[in-house]
């Protein structure tokens, strides 16, 4: 962070910019700034993200013949078991929302900040605490209940599962915090004439995402808390040796991280929808189906967690009533895979290395969704449950979806916040290398789980080898691309080219309205909104064709200079400011 | 087990599998088309609107209500006639017919047991009849953690608990040998708590279970002897209550006279039991074909020395 800070400073002495404002160390650990904090997100995240993926292609290379083995059958349970806990809890759920969201929606709705910077930084420092006890958690002794700690098992583990739990526990407060802030800065920081309609869509996900993370992450930090008295004090609340129900744990558990799979998607569609709409040069399609459906998908999000336990041993009942709801709830995102696809029609598209993420998403997100409705029939996922087929449903929705769309909503917003353009060549081979080697990877796991390969084995039967081999090559070319993309966003830091104000033509405030590196209090004065997010067509209407010559980039191509940006906003007039 | 599976699916060797892979392929077809149809949209859109100009600026086009209406009803259909479907086939795997087989099964880290009403005892291995259905009561060691019973070839999976009972039916089809996996993550053994299922056809079941069910240390040479009378198909031939059969009737055997063919006769006595046994053309019996009955050489002697007390027995 200070390195791009730095390297801001020297080239682009004059203008004042977040980042050569207040630079040093001390500066940026206090800071109240939601765009340092989305960076100091960043930066941590991204550490997770590789230690992450660094033991996920473990796991791929002990799989990858049976007889071939780098590791014990307990080192490679550890290995899959942090894999699945620092990508879901401290990687994907905090993700998006944490880094783009607090960079990018107080721009987006025309506000100086958050609304509770402080509570803002706070969850960065609990975000931290909650790392600093999954290290902990890792030196006091062997973790491997994989990520969804079911009981007894987990119960008869001792001291890591304790401190594990209590990381979790510690960093769901740091989502709740970044939840209450996005709700209040929604509701009383938007800029006046923007509207609930007018609202980009992206903040939709947001607000429907900050909703589920208020209200389910809670019941993780009760569940946590409870295994942790179980454990300290002996009283039977999941464990059967105690007089628990282990079945009760696998409710809460699941009561939190159902809603928590829209933790993980609703922003993703959010960042969708603003890359279909800028390469699209279109207005959204359905913008009120998308916003809405959202909402919907949050709330019907409650009431499906059941579908994990259709071969637990709950009742047939409630089987059936969780399995019909998990239908309804396939509606609303397949609403939006519509939506998104006709919003291209006559439009201008644009393949950009963003667009090429947001298509890839449409691809890898539809079998995430087709394949969920197939774990979702009751008489087949009781043969494909706890198979690899599941395992390849969810990293297609997960990985597929969530980090896909977090990729492209990077080197969307990478000019905003970095200031710089990064290699648009590298870009776009390194989206192909990551689609192509997902594709590899997980559509192989979807097949070895529907020929009955179970998960979280560390040998398999001999049938199962020419798939796995194939799926550990995969894996490789997924590797290749992450690693690309790590070293030209680095590269781009010192010797990207300049980013101009609005290099994509987008109508978002954070882009019509701000400079090409935000001012410390985002705008110098407070838009006047009078238009919604997408309507690319009224940029003649004040331009008058031609650019104004502020809203050229690299990303433009050649032509740069005849590309017209929409208007931006006016600003607001002093006194209406402050109503 | 032979590789008759398909692309997605292994070998189905279970009436309710060929019920679940109708519903997988027809899911996957309805799937398959509707991806085919979004990944050809958004390819011919990206191409036919491309970008031409960046001065491009496309009007806006209006939303037609009777398109998001329609994407919205046509996959609510298919998602309740889906639904009806799996609901369904979930009702059969839950309801076991009430003629079911039962066997009693218990698992623990890392294996499984199994026990039989006819008092029969396996671990690691599942022994089948074919084409009658079968109750497998479930549970986990007490103080075990928790497990998971599942048949790919069988299309059933069922969680195994501490303290509580679950249970699973099927009805096998096809003998053969199968695969048994524990699929609910249970520690360092979970991938090796593997098992076998052999499916054997209904009749060689019921010797089977007959025949393993007993502890044969723990007979008396009589009931060893009567044991093997069934076990090696005797009754095929010899009846025990004076019927004649293919062979003579086991009763009033002992010390009666035989008479042969050749005129001569001789007591039947221990001695000749046995070679009869051993050896059974060496001395036939006036009336009966020689060549007809093969030799039992291969019972241990033990094993022989039951059948002449059983033979004694029936007067």
């Amino acid at each position: 962070m200070e390195a791009a800070a730095h390297a801001a400073s020297q080239t682009d002495a004059e203008p004042r910019t977040y980042l050569n404002h207040e630079t040093s160390l001390w500066e940026w650990l206090t800071t109240k700034d939601h765009k340092k904090i989305g960076i100091m997100y960043l930066i941590s995240l991204a550490v997770v993200f590789l230690v992450a993926g660094l033991l996920a292609m473990a796991v791929r290379l002990e799989l990858m013949s049976p007889d071939f083995s780098i590791m014990s059958a307990s080192q490679y349970n550890q290995t899959f078991t942090m894999h699945g806990i620092m990508m879901v809890f401290l990687f994907i759920v905090p993700s998006i929302p944490a880094i783009l969201g607090n960079f990018v929606l107080p721009l987006q709705i025309g506000a100086k900040d958050v609304a509770f910077p402080r509570l803002n930084l706070a969850s960065w420092y609990v975000y931290i605490a909650g790392g600093a006890l999954t290290v902990t958690a890792l030196l006091v002794g062997e973790l491997s209940t994989g990520w969804t700690f079911y009981t007894p098992y987990s119960s008869q583990q001792g001291t890591a599962v304790i401190f594990m739990t209590g990381a979790i526990f510690v960093s769901g407060f740091a989502s709740i915090f970044t939840g209450l802030n996005f709700i209040v800065t929604i509701h009383k920081m938007r800029a006046p004439g923007m509207t609930w309609n007018r609202l980009p869509l992206f903040v939709w996900g947001l607000y429907a995402t900050s909703i589920v993370q208020v209200l389910a992450t809670p019941v993780v930090g009760i569940t946590m808390l409870l295994l942790i008295l179980e454990q300290t004090l002996q009283i039977g609340i999941f464990d059967p040796a105690l007089g628990g129900d282990p079945i009760l744990f696998q409710h809460f558990f699941w009561f939190y991280s159902h809603p928590a799979v829209y933790i993980m998607i609703l922003p993703a569609f959010g960042i969708l929808s603003e890359l279909i709409a800028t390469f699209s040069r279109q207005r959204i399609f359905g913008y009120r189906a998308i916003a809405l459906s959202s909402v919907a998908i949050a709330m019907l999000g409650f009431l499906v967690w059941g579908h994990h336990m259709f071969v637990s041993g709950q009742s047939a009942i409630s089987s059936i009533v969780f399995s019909l709801i998990t239908y309804l709830i396939g509606i609303p995102s397949g609403i939006k895979i519509f939506n998104w696809i006709a919003t291209m029609y006559k439009g201008s598209v644009w393949l950009q290395t963003p667009m090429l993420y947001a298509l890839s998403f449409l691809f890898l997100f539809t079998i995430g969704g087709l394949t969920g409705i197939m774990v979702g029939v009751l008489g087949v996922d009781v043969h494909l449950h706890d198979t690899y087929f599941v395992v390849g449903h969810f990293h297609y929705v997960m990985m597929g979806g969530s980090v896909i769309a977090l990729l492209g909503g990077m080197h969307y917003w990478w000019p905003k916040i970095t200031g710089r353009m990064y290699n648009e060549t590298l870009g776009k081979i390194a989206a192909g290398l990551v689609f192509v080697g997902f594709n590899v990877t997980f559509f192989t796991q979807l097949v070895l789980g529907s020929q009955g390969m179970p998960r979280r084995y560390y040998e398999y039967v001999d049938r199962f080898a020419e798939l796995h081999m194939i799926s550990t090559i995969g894996s490789f070319i997924l590797a290749s691309g992450l690693f690309l993309v790590l070293g030209y966003a680095l590269h781009s830091l010192f010797y990207g080219k300049k980013a101009p104000q609005n290099p994509w033509a987008a109508a978002t405030l954070e882009w019509t309205n701000v400079a090409a590196i935000p001012d410390p209090h985002n705008f110098t004065s407070t838009p006047l909104v009078t238009r919604g997010p997408y309507d690319f067509h009224k940029a003649d209407e004040v331009f008058g064709g031609s650019g104004d010559g502020q809203a050229r980039g690299d990303g433009a191509g050649s032509d740069a200079s005849r590309l017209a940006p929409p208007e931006a906003a006016p600003s607001a007039p002093k006194e209406d400011a402050s109503a | 087990m032979n590789d008759s599976g398909t692309f997605w699916l292994p070998e189905a060797a279970s009436t309710v599998a060929a019920e679940v892979d109708g519903l997988f392929y027809f899911v996957y077809w309805a799937s398959a088309i509707i991806f085919v149809g979004v990944v050809a949209a958004m390819i011919y859109l990206a191409y036919k609107y491309r970008r031409r100009d960046p001065n491009d600026r496309p009007e806006p086009v209006e939303e037609s209500r009777l398109l998001e209406i329609s994407w919205i009803v046509v996959p609510t259909i298919l998602v309740l006639l889906v639904f009806t479907w799996g609901f369904q086939t979930f009702v059969t795997l839950q309801t076991a017919p009430p003629n079911a087989y039962q066997i009693q099964g218990q698992a623990y880290s890392y294996g499984w047991n199994f026990e039989y009403p006819e008092g029969a005892q396996t671990t690691d291995e599942l022994y089948l009849p074919a084409d009658r259905p079968v109750q497998v009561r479930l549970s986990s060691r007490e103080g075990d953690v928790l497990h998971s019973f599942y048949l790919p070839q069988f299309r059933v999976k069922q969680d195994v608990l501490p303290n509580r009972y679950t249970s699973v039916w099927f009805e096998a089809t096809e003998p053969g040998t199968y695969e048994l996996f524990c699929t609910e993550y249970c520690g360092v053994g979970h991938s090796q708590m593997l098992g076998e299922v052999n499916v054997l056809p209904a009749d060689e079941f019921d010797e089977w279970v007959a025949e393993a069910g007993i502890n044969e240390d723990e007979l008396s040479l009589v009931e060893l002897g009567e044991l093997q009378y069934q076990r090696n198909g005797c009754q095929g031939c010899h009846s025990l209550d004076g019927s004649a059969m293919a062979g003579p009737t086991f009763q009033g055997l002992y010390a009666s006279e035989r008479a042969f063919a050749d005129a001569s006769s001789v007591e039947a006595d221990e001695n000749y039991l046995r070679e009869s046994i051993i050896e059974p053309d060496a001395k036939v019996v006036e009336g009966y074909g020689s060549g007809i009955m093969p030799s039992f050489a291969h019972l241990s002697e033990r094993d022989v020395t039951a059948l002449v007390e059983f033979i004694k027995e029936q007067q």
